[in-house]
């Protein structure tokens, strides 16, 4: 339904990496001058075109939109084939959005011709993999991302970056093997149902997974399952995390928070689900269990860390597990609110990494030992943090409290227990964010100087009670700058306006997962789909994208209506 | 009835221009403006108490609806205001009582380097708490009751550069947060059994006897909500953070911690009254934890030497009468005792600021005295508020109190009875109070004079720490020299005409619902919110009334002529101060210890040898072993990455060759 002739999508998924190259081949005496703005220019030209993506697409349309599909590699059934629904399209604008701001929020040191170029890269392959419809293609961009990840933490990390880096690299390219056999073993045992051709289009594979055996599908699912558990990361998955994003650099820290995550995340529902729904039906008391169990856990192990970007990190955990506890409620509410939780937990920890990236370089240490009283000399500092610790905490009002409370009414409707536990979060996730924000700024000013260390033992007390040594030192540490308060000032926009007004998301996002529910429904009976979630309602879809197996739920089908033009998905009946 | 979008659209247009504003509004300009917001706020609800007061009684009940909140699939949430005789009760005087007490602001407040974040705050707070009582549907009404608890976590730790503020901040929310565990269950509940959160929804068929509901599915629905009014109300066993938060500035602790905020359990309970209706057990529940409350917490009460301890563990128990009324069915007569609560509370604790103020933050009454002498308008409006909280006729608490009781007996004389020793124990602790307060020896003299150098002996843990030191009230603006040897004085005019319009109300408000001569309005006035099928009527015949209200009077008086006779001189009795009562009952110590003991220990050990060790170890082990066996089989050293790269590479085959296998088949 491409309103314009412009191939939109390929130039959202290829305007980074043309930032990329440009970042690149700026030559290195011009790189002072001319990197920053050369860059800022591609993100925000990049963030327009997202803009004006979102502001085009339709409300109220479950299929894919914007769909442009050419064939590559022919003979495997292999095509450049992208396109966006309601599930991919927020993902796609929080990337847009958080990009910048990690790029040019944060101060980071090196070459910046390289910083940029790896970012740019990494930012075409997010877009690709939240864009694809072609399960290679998928592929080849969630691969993608490694690189950039590598060598960002790698680059422009802490003292134990380069273990951070490898810890990291091994632990996804590991989950990557089995996605790989998953991919290929779905193709080869799906050819035969499609005419002896194989094929990577999604649309495609979705509508004839169905004629896999049960236990193919279980164990097709498991392979996308491991994969994506160690990307999210899923207890006990998730080791790798926090020494990832303590070592990373602040932007880097922004990025694979805000949006690494969601590549796993997003591909259990696109892959998963959508794939192999008789799989994840299956397993989806499985994975229920391990996000309510890495929810309290998770809680726990992030309590009593001592380092603010550490404990920053182990929060992390918490927040995605709720993702994929919405995910595998199999409840409208669940899965939107999963979705939802996608890109809060995106702006929360992407502003929250930022900010901590600026307390660092207020104070040059995050161990809560070291700090305190902060908000005195830092006021606005002090607020913002408060504004994302309370969305992160989930106070009404803002993004936190809309995601995490759709996520657990949809889990209560299918699985009470699973949700009572999952909502202790609630008080354990207060007790680890307040006492982190009391802790970093308020009590007596607290300056870490050599000779303090008897000052410093008597802070480490539980309650931080202890009569610390107060300094007048307070006017050494200034508050933020009016840069840092414009690069963060989108991200609590964004916090503020999704608590406040979620219909805009809300009424986008729904329908595609109201049909990404029929056909788990239709396809699997074991998954126990609220009947009241589709019962009575109407797909706004493409007629060559509909997957459920009586058209007479689609409306467009009952209409008849054109199939859109540039769509064309292989396979299709359009 | 516009002007219902008023009543919230002026605190919060005052909370966001203060917001960022910030700085550039200065002193007394932030603090009016804030009064205006208010006081603009009031008068809305006031316009439209009016326009329903117009209409038949059956019809006192509007929903407007403002936009959509939530909408996902069958759930379908607004942001929506509902008006009928509850809401706008709770509304005016939430809206009424807001606007005196930030009027006191700006004369407490004076000088203090953050006063515009001060009244942000406070405009933030009045918001929230009409958006809670005035909201046509629970998930709102949780907005609002979260935005109470996020005010009150700020202005608890407003002066956060002391450790005890941040910690009683924290503390507020966290056990707030408890309570939020239940009231989102209970909302997880409503919405798979009624599909709604609106109260249009829930509870007006069933109020109107059109609908009933399972006992065991209202009991849970009950339980879970009163989980989080107790945490709300500061009730047993959520009440410990109650005292503690004393530590905000003591207007603060007027309007949240005594007269609205605190009585936001007791709103949500009273709406919830159609679903607790159909279960005796949340009811028994109810009354059960009132009555204990109420008793426990003026045991505590009788032997606290700070100043607002006393008013706080006061204010706990009062709050435990209100929940002894509802659990025994007579929700007007706990609704009575809030609103009477409200006047006669937010007086005790406004002219204890004044106390406090006039002594440069001296909040322990052992350094107090005399001071009758110096404060002419304080202390007669202390002395109303006294006499109305000791529930000595004709002062307001009198009335109301008697009301609850009399449900009470109806209920079970075994309530009843918690419910009058604590009146007895309520007019001794006064009687201590005000004695330590207003009569003896000007002990704050020599306390004065060592006050900076010796250091806090008593326990008055709230009281001194860090006070002075980071100089935060700017209240020493009298200046140093002026600590030791100026006299108290009385406070100015912003501060003293909310002391006498509450004085007024706390001797007058009664009339509002008067058991005689046709005046019992607020009865009236709710009739329509319960109607038998929500609230069983019952009565208690004249006689027996009579008998109790002699009863509760004697013992009222009684505790008043006690305090009054053993405190006229003495300021220590260690005989009537026993440790464990200082201590109240050691359970918020022994929680305390077992938090930061067994459970903190519990916890670092998960951070640092579960997760870093055997997690990390498992995953690392297995990949490790699968190294392992390929080494084995090819006897060749490698180097770890390769290993890695090996047990990859080997499952990957395995995977394939099934699949190929399974293909061919």
């Amino acid at each position: 339904m491409t309103t314009t002739g412009i191939p939109l999508l390929n130039i959202i998924v290829f305007l980074p990496l043309a930032g990329a190259i440009v970042s690149m081949l700026i030559p290195a005496s011009a790189s002072k001058v001319w990197s920053r703005p050369v860059g800022l220019a591609f993100a925000l030209a990049e963030l327009g075109f997202v803009a004006y993506l979102v502001a085009d697409f339709p409300g109220g349309k479950a299929g894919f939109e914007f769909v442009s599909s050419h064939s590559w590699i022919g003979q495997f059934g292999i095509s450049w084939a992208l396109g966006v629904d309601g599930i991919s399209l927020f993902l796609v604008a929080m990337t847009s959005l958080l990009f910048p701001v990690a790029m040019f929020g944060p101060a980071w040191k090196g070459n910046a011709r390289s910083f940029l170029g790896w970012m740019f890269l990494l930012e075409a392959a997010c877009m690709g993999t939240f864009l694809s419809l072609d399960l290679f293609v998928f592929f080849i961009m969630f691969e993608i991302t490694l690189v950039p990840g590598y060598f960002i933490v790698a680059g422009w990390g802490g003292a134990r970056r380069n273990y951070a880096a490898m810890k990291f690299f091994i632990y996804t390219f590991a989950g990557s093997a089995f996605l790989f056999v998953a991919i290929i073993a779905l193709v080869v045992l799906d050819a035969p149902h499609n005419g002896g051709h194989e094929t990577f289009s999604l649309i495609t594979l979705a509508k004839i997974s169905s004629s896999l055996p049960h236990a193919d599908q279980v164990l097709i699912f498991c392979g996308f399952a491991v994969a994506f558990a160690v990307k999210i990361p899923l207890v006990p998955f998730h080791t790798w995390l926090p020494d990832t994003y303590t070592e990373a650099p602040t932007s880097g820290s922004m990025i694979l928070a805000g949006i690494l995550f969601k590549l796993g995340a997003y591909g259990l529902l696109r892959l998963g689900l959508y794939l192999v729904p008789r799989g994840a039906a299956d397993m989806g008391p499985l994975l229920l269990t391990l996000a309510a169990v890495g929810i309290v856990y998770g809680s726990v192990v992030t309590v009593m860390q001592k380092d603010l970007k550490r404990l920053v990190a182990y929060a992390s955990i918490v927040d995605v597990a709720f993702i994929v506890l919405g995910f595998f409620a199999f409840s409208s509410q669940g899965v939107t609110g999963g979705v939802l939780e996608m890109v809060n937990h995106g702006l929360t920890t992407g502003a929250m990494f930022f900010l901590v990236g600026i307390v660092w370089e207020k104070k040059g240490t995050l161990r809560f030992s070291e700090l305190g009283g902060l908000q005195k000399a830092t006021p606005i500092l002090a607020s913002i943090f408060l504004v994302v610790v309370l969305a992160a905490v989930g106070l009404p009002g803002l993004n936190g409290f809309v995601g995490e409370f759709l996520v657990l009414v949809g889990t209560f409707v299918t699985h009470r227990w699973w949700a009572v536990v999952a909502t202790s979060a609630v008080v354990t996730g207060a007790i680890y964010m307040l006492w982190a924000y009391q802790r970093v700024f308020h009590g007596p000013m607290v300056e870490p100087e050599p000779s303090g260390d008897e000052a410093e033992s008597e802070l480490t007390g539980v309650g931080g009670v202890a009569v610390a040594t107060r300094t007048k030192a307070a006017t050494k540490v200034t508050d933020m700058s009016w840069a840092q308060i414009a690069a963060v000032a989108p991200l609590l926009a964004g916090i503020v306006f999704l608590g406040v007004y979620p219909r805009l998301f809300l009424d986008r996002v729904t329908p595609s997962v109201n049909y990404l529910l029929a056909h788990v429904e239709q396809e699997a009976p074991n998954a126990h789909v609220p009947a009241v979630t589709t019962q009575h309602v109407t797909f706004n879809v493409p007629a060559d994208q509909n997957v459920l197996v009586s058209p007479a739920k689609t409306a467009s089908a009952l209409r008849g209506d054109a199939s859109p033009a540039g769509s064309g998905a292989k396979g299709g009946v359009g | 009835m516009n002007a219902a979008y008023l009543i919230v659209a002026l605190p919060l247009a005052g909370a966001l221009i203060l917001l960022f504003g910030g700085r550039r509004i200065t002193d007394p300009v932030s603090g009016w403006l804030a009064t205006a917001m208010a006081a603009g706020s009031f008068v809305a609800t006031v316009v439209v108490w009016a326009t329903l007061l117009g209409r038949p009684s059956s019809s006192r009940s509007v929903d407007k609806t403002i936009f959509t909140w939530m909408p996902v699939g069958t759930l379908h949430v607004s942001f929506g205001l509902t008006l009928d005789p509850l809401s706008i009760l709770w509304s005016l005087f939430v809206t009424g009582v807001g606007t005196l007490i930030t009027m006191y602001s700006i004369g407490y407040m004076r000088g203090d380097p953050s006063f515009s974040r001060f009244f942000f705050y406070l405009n933030a707070f009045i918001f929230s708490m009409v958006i809670l009582v005035l909201a046509d549907n629970y998930l709102f009404s949780f907005l609002g009751w979260e935005g109470v608890g996020f005010c009150s976590y700020g202005l608890v730790g407003f002066w956060f550069d002391r450790d005890s503020a941040a910690v009683a901040a924290k503390k507020a929310f966290v056990t707030n947060r408890v309570g939020d565990f239940g009231f989102m269950v209970a909302l997880y509940l409503m919405f798979a059994h009624f599909g709604s959160f609106n109260y249009s929804v829930v509870l007006a068929p069933l109020a109107a006897g059109h609908a009933t509901i399972a006992t065991s599915t209202a009991t849970f629905i009950a339980v879970m909500l009163v989980l989080g009014a107790v945490a709300k109300s500061a009730q047993i066993p959520l009440y410990m953070w109650l005292p503690d938060a004393m530590e905000g500035p003591t207007p603060v602790s007027a309007l949240i911690h005594a007269a609205t905020m605190v009585t936001a359990g007791v709103y949500l309970i009273a709406r919830t009254a159609p679903i607790i209706h159909f279960s005796p057990d949340a009811q028994w529940i109810i009354a059960s934890i009132g009555a204990g409350t109420c008793f426990l917490a003026a045991t505590i009460a009788c032997v606290q030497d700070d100043i607002k301890r006393v008013l706080a563990y006061s204010t706990i128990s009062q709050i435990g009468y209100m929940f002894l009324a509802e659990g025994s069915g007579d929700y007007q007569a706990g609704i009575y005792h809030t609103v009477m609560h409200a006047f006669f509370k937010a007086l005790l604790f406004l002219a204890a600021g004044a106390v406090i103020h006039a002594l440069h933050d001296e909040q322990n009454m052992k350094r107090m005295g005399n001071l009758r002498k110096y404060l002419p308008i304080t202390f007669p409006a202390f002395i109303v508020g006294f006499l109305a909280l000791a529930a000595i006729p004709p002062f307001d608490g009198f009335w109301s109190k008697d009301e609850v009781l009399a449900a009470a007996w109806h209920k079970s004389p075994v309530l009843w009875a918690f419910g009058v020793a604590a009146a007895g124990l309520t007019a001794y602790y006064m009687s201590r109070q005000v004695r330590l307060v207003f009569w003896g020896k000007s002990r704050w003299e020599t306390a004065a004079a060592d006050h900076g150098a010796a250091g806090d002996t008593g326990h008055s843990a709230a009281g001194d720490t860090g006070h002075s030191v980071a100089g935060d009230t700017g209240h020493g603006s009298v200046g140093e020299s002026g600590h030791g040897s100026g006299a108290p004085h009385e406070a100015p005019w912003t501060m003293t005409v909310p002391l006498v319009i509450l004085a007024v109300a706390s001797t007058f408000g009664w009339l509002l619902n008067a058991d005689f001569g046709g005046l019992d309005f607020i009865n009236k006035w709710l009739a329509p919110i319960f109607p038998s099928t929500v609230a069983t009527p019952f009565t208690v015949s004249t006689d027996t009334k009579w008998v109790l209200g002699i009863v509760a009077t004697a013992f009222s008086l009684t505790g008043l002529a006690l305090g009054m006779g053993l405190w006229r001189k003495a300021v220590s009795r260690p005989a009537l101060e026993p440790a464990f009562l200082a201590h109240a009952w050691y359970i918020d110590e022994g929680i305390a210890a077992a938090v930061s003991g067994p459970l903190a220990r519990m916890a670092t050990r998960f951070s640092f040898v579960v997760d870093a060790t055997w997690v990390d170890g498992l995953v690392n082990g297995v990949a490790r072993s699968a190294a392992g066996a390929g080494r084995q089989l090819r006897r060749v050293q490698t180097g770890y990455v390769r290993n890695y790269a090996l047990a990859i590479g080997i499952g990957t085959v395995i995977v394939l060759f099934y699949v190929s296998v399974r293909a061919g088949s």
